[in-house]
């Protein structure tokens, strides 16, 4: 068995869901590569080859890779798939592997499974379904696996002394039908939302953008993350890179504070595994209660800036 | 331009469904069916685009039971002209409808194929990016923004770090994400309408294409449940419980 590992990467820089990915493909077993498709990424394979597990890194590196668009990103690692004997390909459950992976499933005429939280054999796994109220276990038949990893349910590896070898790979012409026009990304001094140790996160409840300013001083303290319930992003309170649940991101964080969320199975699905949950909240039937191991009922107006003077 | 739409009907969003007790899947007998939300927000991109003259004609298709009609007349009454349900009792995984979509799409020659980015019961998130992945089209999933010209589209995506942009070539898939509309409340008159809009129905044999389930499931199971919490009375407490407790400050 051979697994390659599709590493995730920004601005030159390898990105932590790698190492949780590399974690999830060790427990699949066999040898493990990992490929690096980019635009001036030598710097991201040289780190890849420093992971703990990792037995060799392939790295392309072509113009036509920036902003990471699927169809060239897809067609690199189809070229490579079936010609290296892959068992297993996998990519992190992030927005650029989501993007990628079922391309690159489909034109392999696999069934890829979708968000693995648990690795049980090379061929089974268990993935949640319905908002994570269900657990599926599911087998797989086809010759290569594709996978993506829900990365907080597996820990980052380490990285070592040894490097790996990497190996240059001809990066295959652009494709052509799609191209890269700019990113709008809000520059934060906050811990990446999906890998803090803390996270506060606001709900509708909070009422306005300026409102949410409240939470500032509380998440200074804590070193948090913010988030936000779909709710409120949709009210134009927060941006959608803050949205925690189902369908946005899934977080698991040491300490998850959630104001003036009132707790839709949508965002209890984002946010459940992480270690103390507590509610703040003004009504005191709340579903975000049943889950909170601290619950607190009150006015949040009033609880975040004592909470914060608190610490 | 023609637009095609997918439309999956699913548990409604609002329903908390539950494990059935020999654990082979979750029930799904006698409880609300929607149209996943995702969909409507496809189907209402799609409308949007022929209101504004950028389509003459939008096609929904829906792939499962003769009960997706009903879905397939919820996106007619928001703005689809016609629809086509293929037809199958079969369950259904993403790249059997990559497929059946593929070979549907060969036979209506849409310029733009609109679908939902993930349906709310398997939660995928697969079969548009496996049907431009068949078709070699490009795409654009997570979209927050459309628009088209001179045979382009340039999509605002919703990524993890904020907002990207990107230009397809036209034919191409795009897939809807939340904030890229808010469908419209369908109305009486325009569900009247759409009783009389016409509704073809054909099946994976017609369209030569084999749905067998490719991963097998093996079971489903309850996730672990959270012991209960308790309430505080104050900050003070929750201060006190959160370092000497479960001290994690």
């Amino acid at each position: 068995m051979r697994t390659l590992v599709i590493a995730e990467h920004d601005d030159g820089q390898l990105k932590n869901p790698t190492l949780n990915i590399i974690t999830a493909a060790a427990k699949i077993g066999g040898e493990i590569d990992v490929l690096v498709v980019g635009l001036d990424v030598r710097q991201v394979a040289d780190a890849a080859s420093r992971l703990n597990g990792v037995d060799k890194v392939l790295l392309a590196d072509a113009p036509h890779f920036a902003g990471n668009l699927a169809e060239n990103v897809a067609a690199q690692v189809f070229s490579i798939a079936n010609t290296n004997a892959y068992s297993h390909i996998v990519f992190a459950a992030t927005s650029a592997g989501k993007n990628v992976a079922p391309r690159l499933a489909a034109k392999l005429d696999s069934a890829q499974i979708s968000d693995v939280i648990e690795i049980v054999s090379a061929d089974t796994f268990r993935r949640p379904i319905y908002a994570g109220n269900a657990i599926a276990t599911v087998r797989s038949r086809d010759a290569i696996r594709v996978l993506t990893i829900r990365t907080t349910a597996f820990g980052a590896c380490k990285t070592i002394a040894d490097a790996a070898p990497i190996e240059v790979l001809d990066a295959l012409e652009d494709i052509g039908l799609s191209s890269f026009k700019g990113r709008q990304v809000a520059t934060s001094d906050r811990p990446d939302l999906t890998g803090a140790r803390v996270v506060v996160s606001g709900g509708r409840g909070l009422g306005s953008a300026d409102n949410f300013a409240i939470l500032d001083p509380l998440a200074g303290k804590l070193g948090a993350a913010l988030g936000a319930s779909r709710a409120a992003v949709d009210s134009g309170f927060a941006p959608n890179d803050w949205q925690v649940g189902q369908t946005g991101k899934v977080v698991a964080p040491e300490l998850y504070i959630a104001v003036g969320i009132s707790g839709a199975i949508q965002h209890l699905a984002g946010m459940k595994d992480s270690k103390v949950i507590v509610a703040i909240n003004k009504d005191a039937d709340a579903p975000i209660f049943s889950i909170a191991d601290y619950g607190l009922v009150g006015d949040l107006f009033d609880v975040v800036p004592e909470l914060s003077r608190g610490l | 331009m023609k637009i095609l739409t997918a439309v999956k009907r699913v548990v409604d969003y609002n329903v908390k469904v539950r494990v059935k007790a020999d654990l082979s899947g979750v029930e799904t007998a006698n409880i609300k069916m929607s149209m996943n939300p995702f969909d409507e927000i496809a189907v209402e991109a799609a409308t949007r685009l022929k209101e504004s003259g950028h389509a003459t004609e939008v096609v929904a298709v829906s792939c499962g039971t003769a009960k997706s009609e009903e879905t397939l007349r919820t996106a007619l009454a928001i703005g689809a002209d016609r629809g086509v349900l293929v037809q199958t009792d079969a369950e259904l995984q993403p790249l059997a409808v990559a497929k059946l979509l593929h070979a549907f799409v060969a036979h209506e020659q849409p310029q733009l194929v609109i679908l939902g980015k993930q349906a709310i019961d398997d939660d995928s998130n697969q079969t548009g990016q496996m049907l431009a992945g068949l078709l070699g089209w490009p795409q654009a999933t997570f979209a927050s923004h459309i628009e088209i010209a001179d045979g382009m589209a340039t999509i605002t995506r919703e990524v993890d770090d904020g907002l990207e942009t990107i230009a397809l070539k036209l034919p191409a898939i795009i897939t809807a994400d939340l904030r890229l509309n808010e469908p419209r409340y369908v109305t009486l008159p325009s569900i009247m309408k759409a009783k009389k809009k016409p509704i073809d129905i054909t099946n994976p044999e017609a369209l030569g294409v084999d749905v067998a389930p490719r991963l097998e499931t093996i079971q489903v199971t309850e996730p672990p449940v959270r012991p209960a919490g308790v309430r505080v009375a104050d900050v003070a407490a929750l201060i006190d419980k959160l370092k000497n407790e479960a001290k994690v400050i």
